[in-house]
């Protein structure tokens, strides 16, 4: 246990009255004061979030761009600076590494935003298979990620800014001053509504965090822990590593199709890939309703007619449907929307029912 | 560290349950340190009026946003009552865990299971020892 890390802004959360709890090797705030109060005002207002214990690994110079394209699975050539895409990491057997958002700054620099859980793992990868005139750096431990989230969150932002955020369209970013400090602001979340992702220097993240919450505080602004940033990514049916995706799991069982380049290929993991889905997929990710009464929760098991046919990967509450929502895997035949199925609650079957997903609109 | 509520006229037990005992009835439910601790309530699931639950085993399973629990009997006996309102409201535990709250209330069938609780200032010991972080 003495081994947890803890980000730039621990002594704040310990101030803010934050539960602590272990995440991804790091001791990170769950909740302030309520899950569902700190998820109704992402939803409503606005949310502020400490997301510094993702990863950050850098790429520039002449190879930086031959590198990045075969890394990744999604294109990186026609990404413009200033844009950000998702994508993944894939390994040799058409498993996910880890599933990342790529930020290019310039022709020639890259900045991988990476899962807590898998700098150490991406890091050796990205090392083996980079070229040699790309030049690496993991800047994981210096850089401060703040996501501030929420219909208000440019109305917190603005003020602050020397430029105008609002510029900004969905997966665009600019490096620019906030509250007197160079920060790269980024259109970007992972809850299902508007936002911005703040990277700066990890020295200035607990003045900035506050500076945030002093500005915001009118606008119902509240920091917001890993536990609501959970049940929002789950209504807004955004993968979490570790439980929708794994060094087994292909990125078209799960749905991310639209974020691997099929045509083009060329990237570590395509052939594997394309094998696999010729060869026809045994399983399919779904979001589905309880209808029941239960919660589902990852590690349950999904079955129809008495008979097992999968497994449950993430499942809550949803705050914003006021019902049990959740993810997992199934047969493809099953996984349509209007599928009813059942989520074994403690030996006992709960009905449930596939749903198209995002569980919710924005 | 946050206050916990801790009545002095309950009994506890250190699974963090309250007991009130009327004659041979006992009402449970969880403490105000097991509801903040849990977050926001959002199921429970208690056993049917008529069940046999036996001290030290589940009796029933409190969800909050982002856990399950086990609830633990702090004693053998009949439910004769489970509260019927929990089913719709989860978050009465949240507000008033000592009131509408409650959970069920057992007819005690061994009277020396009243032994093995602890009173307030022995509860309120158990929640400072795990509580200094």
């Amino acid at each position: 246990m003495s081994a947890l890390r803890r980000t730039p802004l621990y002594a704040l959360h310990r101030r803010l009255g934050a539960r602590l709890v272990p995440f991804a090797g790091f001791e990170m705030p769950v909740q302030y004061r309520s899950i569902l109060e700190e998820h109704a005002a992402v939803r409503r207002t606005a949310g502020l979030f400490d997301v510094s214990h993702m990863g950050q690994i850098h790429l520039r110079g002449p190879g930086a761009l031959a590198s990045v394209e075969r890394l990744v699975s999604c294109p990186v050539a026609t990404l413009r600076p200033g844009r950000v895409r998702y994508g993944l990491l894939c390994n040799d057997d058409g498993g996910v590494v880890d599933d990342i958002t790529v930020y290019r700054s310039a022709d020639d620099a890259f900045l991988l935003c990476v899962n807590a859980s898998n700098i150490e793992k991406d890091w050796r990868w990205i090392v083996r298979h980079a070229d040699a005139d790309a030049e690496l750096s993991n800047r994981s431990d210096e850089t401060a990620l703040l996501a501030l989230q929420g219909p208000a969150a440019l109305a917190v932002l603005a003020p602050l800014c020397d430029f105008d955020p609002g510029r900004l369209r969905r997966f665009q970013f600019a490096e620019g001053t906030v509250a007197g400090g160079p920060v790269l602001v980024s259109r970007t979340g992972y809850t299902g509504s508007d936002g911005f992702e703040l990277y700066l220097d990890a020295r200035g993240a607990e003045a900035l965090f506050e500076t945030l919450l002093d500005a915001g505080r009118p606008h119902g602004l509240v920091p917001a822990g890993l536990g609501a940033r959970d049940t929002l990514r789950l209504e807004a049916a955004l993968p979490l590593y570790g439980h929708e995706l794994d060094d087994t799991t292909s990125p078209l069982e799960a749905g991310l199709d639209r974020f691997v380049k099929r045509a083009a290929g060329g990237f570590l993991g395509a052939e594997a890939i394309e094998r696999r889905a010729a060869a026809g997929h045994e399983r399919a990710l779904a979001g589905f309703v309880v209808e029941g009464r239960g919660v589902a929760r990852g590690g349950y098991a999904i079955a129809r007619e008495g008979r097992s046919i999968g497994i449950v990967t993430s499942g809550a509450p949803s705050p914003t449907l006021g019902k049990p929502i959740g993810l997992g895997y199934v047969p493809p035949a099953l996984a349509a929307p209007g599928t009813t199925l059942d989520i074994v609650v403690r030996e006992r079957p709960v009905p449930a029912r596939i749903v198209s997903t995002p569980f919710i609109s924005n | 560290m946050a206050d916990y509520e801790i009545p002095g006229d309950l009994s506890y037990t250190r699974e963090d349950e309250w007991i009130r005992v009327e004659n041979d009835r006992a009402t449970v439910g969880v403490t105000d340190y097991a509801q903040q601790q849990l977050g926001d309530i959002v199921f429970v699931e208690l056993p049917a009026v008529g069940t046999t639950v036996e001290r030290g085993e589940p009796f029933g399973v409190i969800e909050s946003v982002k856990a399950v629990s086990d609830l633990y009997a702090p004693m053998s006996g009949e439910v004769v009552e489970a509260n019927p309102d929990l089913a719709n409201h989860p978050e009465h535990v949240n507000e008033d865990c000592y009131g509408d709250g409650w959970m069920i209330t057992i007819r005690i069938s061994d009277a020396t299971d009243l032994d093995t609780l602890i009173d307030a200032a022995h509860y309120q010991q158990h929640v400072q020892d795990r509580g200094t972080e």
